[in-house]
């Protein structure tokens, strides 16, 4: 049976190598946006959901484990930056580690639920208990049920740097994206990462070797939805609000299409599938309901056709993993 | 006690939505190894086949009661044949997120065309009005549902369990090739089956037009909970999704009586429940 991450090549000594010198490029390109005239709330969107994506990926492409509920995470981590932010008057960065830890504590309960099963089951429990969470936050006073929580301010993180200030924001944005892309490039290639995607390829061979695969999904799990978190956290600072479409199951969906589109299993496709994603909203928001048409035309396309997704497709073409 | 009953009711009435709804996932998913994300826009195709009749072509609901579900169904065949079918062998994960992209693209075409707020279905005149039971007054329609769907739920479960035509379906699930050695077309008996849920689906739109009014979006939020049901439930048995879904119904009913604020939530939090006790699910096996 074809599984659904037939991306991954096995880690090699040039795979790495490629790697960085394609994250050099990334991060090159993306440090020149400002001065190329390029609407920088537009990218600085795009590396939340690339981030996102990336922590995403990490659960279904490393560790076969297909969450279509990882908005409640991108969510959670919002709502506790903004309330912290904005109630509480705490500087940036406590508000950034709050609303992690938030979304952390929730990825080890939901984790620790959802593990029990696997494959199509996980992916219908991991949607139900977003859900669950969605209902929470629709009723608890705090979150301000439909209005969201709006007007959060920026702030001076670490006493330095006014993020209020559209450029220094875009650099801040970009550093904590490039370093937690890094902590999950790094993961991939540690002796966790490989007895994980070992586990991913055969579970009960694993275990005999004597691995705990929950334990390992667990940890896969809970890396995920905090680094999930971190992405909702910075967001708030982008969008300067909190609201319910963060912790909707169409941006569960939304996350699974980038991930989907760019291709699962590689590492850098979430980052070329969130830019996608993000860009067609920014261009078609006047067609209104035909961008939920057009995302799932995507989908189904992918899907049959295109199931490594683009950056799967150029590393096969080139037989390089990327 | 009044109010306690008329929740129950409608719990009884959102339970023969879950049962209908999970049916045709359990025997899908039996069948096609795919878990159906499109069976809740399905359903709300059947809600609207059921409103284009009545108002475009002036048949009432009982003529909706059988074109809806027929006209849907073959809908479904068409996606089975023409994009289903591509996924055989591939892992089952791909078979969601097809039937995820398929939900986006109906639920976005109805709402492009209908937009978000629900059209009215008049209750056919037939069955109009309400009885007074004693203890509660019982709206005829309402009754009327949950017993048509109980009826339609043990009629699924004979066809599948009690005649012929069942025993190659249950035998093609177990092992397709030989099945297909026995000169039994698998193939057609395949998209046959994808029909008999879409059509299961497509009968409960039908029977919520005229409670929950015609909404794009209608079957978008219950998939989810249908999900959970089905995880509650495990798919390993037809009798066990039926029972499991009026059973959640009434529980999400009492909880509307006796704490509402929970009530959106209670059937996830059983799952969670369920799940911590019994991975499996109540009726399933393991995988």
């Amino acid at each position: 049976m074809s599984v659904i991450t037939d991306n991954s090549t096995p880690a090699s000594g040039r795979g790495i190598r490629d790697e960085m010198v394609a994250f050099v490029i990334m991060a090159a390109l993306l440090a020149t946006v400002p001065f190329t005239g390029i609407y920088p709330f537009f990218v600085m969107q795009a590396l939340c959901f690339a981030l996102f994506a990336c922590a995403f990926n990490l659960l279904i492409g490393y560790g076969g484990l297909l969450s279509f509920g990882h908005a409640m995470f991108l969510g959670t981590a919002g709502y506790f930056t903004a309330h912290a932010l904005k109630v509480w008057g705490v500087s940036p960065e406590i508000g950034i580690v709050v609303g992690t830890a938030g979304a952390c504590a929730l990825s080890i309960v939901t984790g620790w639920i959802s593990i029990r099963r696997q494959g199509i089951y996980f992916a219908m429990i991991t949607l139900a208990l977003s859900q669950l969470v969605f209902f929470v936050y629709l009723q608890t006073p705090f979150t301000h049920g439909e209005d969201g929580i709006q007007g959060i301010p920026q702030g001076m993180l670490f006493g330095l740097f006014d993020l209020s200030k559209p450029t220094i924001l875009y650099y801040v944005i970009l550093v904590a994206f490039l370093l937690a892309f890094l902590l999950i490039f790094r993961t991939i290639n540690s002796p966790f990462g490989e007895v994980l995607k070992a586990i991913r390829e055969n579970e009960p061979r694993a275990v005999s070797l004597g691995y705990k695969a929950d334990q390992y999904k667990l940890m896969a799990f809970i890396l995920s939805g905090t680094l999930s978190g971190f992405a909702g956290s910075l967001k708030v600072f982008v969008a300067q609000n909190a609201s319910l479409t963060d912790v909707h199951w169409t941006m569960s969906g939304e996350i699974v299409l980038m991930a989907l589109i760019g291709g699962l299993g590689t590492v850098f496709g979430p980052v070329v599938g969130a830019f996608i994603i993000v860009a067609m909203q920014q261009y078609l928001a006047g067609f209104g309901q035909w961008v939920t048409v057009i995302q799932g035309v995507i989908f189904v396309v992918c899907v049959l056709t295109f199931r490594r997704g683009i950056v799967g497709e150029i590393a096969a073409l080139f037989k390089r993993s990327l | 006690m009044q109010a306690l009953y008329a929740q129950l009711l409608v719990g009884l009435i959102n339970g023969s939505f879950y049962a209908l709804l999970s049916l045709g996932l359990a025997v899908i998913f039996g069948m096609l190894n795919i878990i159906n994300f499109a069976h809740g826009a399905l359903y709300m195709m059947g809600a609207f086949c059921a409103y284009f009749l009545l108002n475009g072509l002036g048949l009432n609901y009982w003529y909706a009661l059988v074109i809806a579900p027929v006209a849907v169904g073959i809908f479904g065949m068409v996606l089975e044949r023409t994009l289903l079918r591509w996924l055989a062998g591939l892992d089952h994960l791909y078979g969601l997120l097809l039937t995820f992209g398929i939900a986006l693209i109906i639920q976005g075409v109805f709402q492009n065309y209908f937009g978000s707020s629900g059209l009215p279905y008049a209750i056919p005149s037939q069955l109009q009005g309400g009885m007074n039971l004693g203890f509660m007054f019982l709206p005829v329609y309402r009754g009327w549902v949950v017993v048509f769907s109980l009826v339609v739920c043990i009629a699924t479960w004979y066809l599948i369990e009690r005649t012929r035509l069942g025993a190659y379906l249950r035998a093609a699930t177990e092992n397709p090739n030989l099945v297909r050695a026995f000169g039994i077309n698998v193939p057609r008996m395949i998209t046959l089956t994808y029909g008999l849920g879409i059509g299961l689906a497509a009968l409960a739109g039908v029977l919520s037009a005229p409670i929950n009014q015609v909404r794009p979006l209608m079957g978008a939020d219950l998939i989810i909970v249908v999900f959970a049901v089905v995880v509650i439930g495990g798919m390993g048995s037809i009798m066990g999704s039926v029972i499991t879904g009026f059973a959640l119904g009434v529980v999400e009913g009492l909880t509307k009586y006796f704490y509402p604020e929970a009530s959106n939530t209670v059937v996830f939090v059983l799952m969670v429940l369920v799940l911590l006790v019994k991975p499996t699910g109540l009726t399933g096996r393991a995988t």
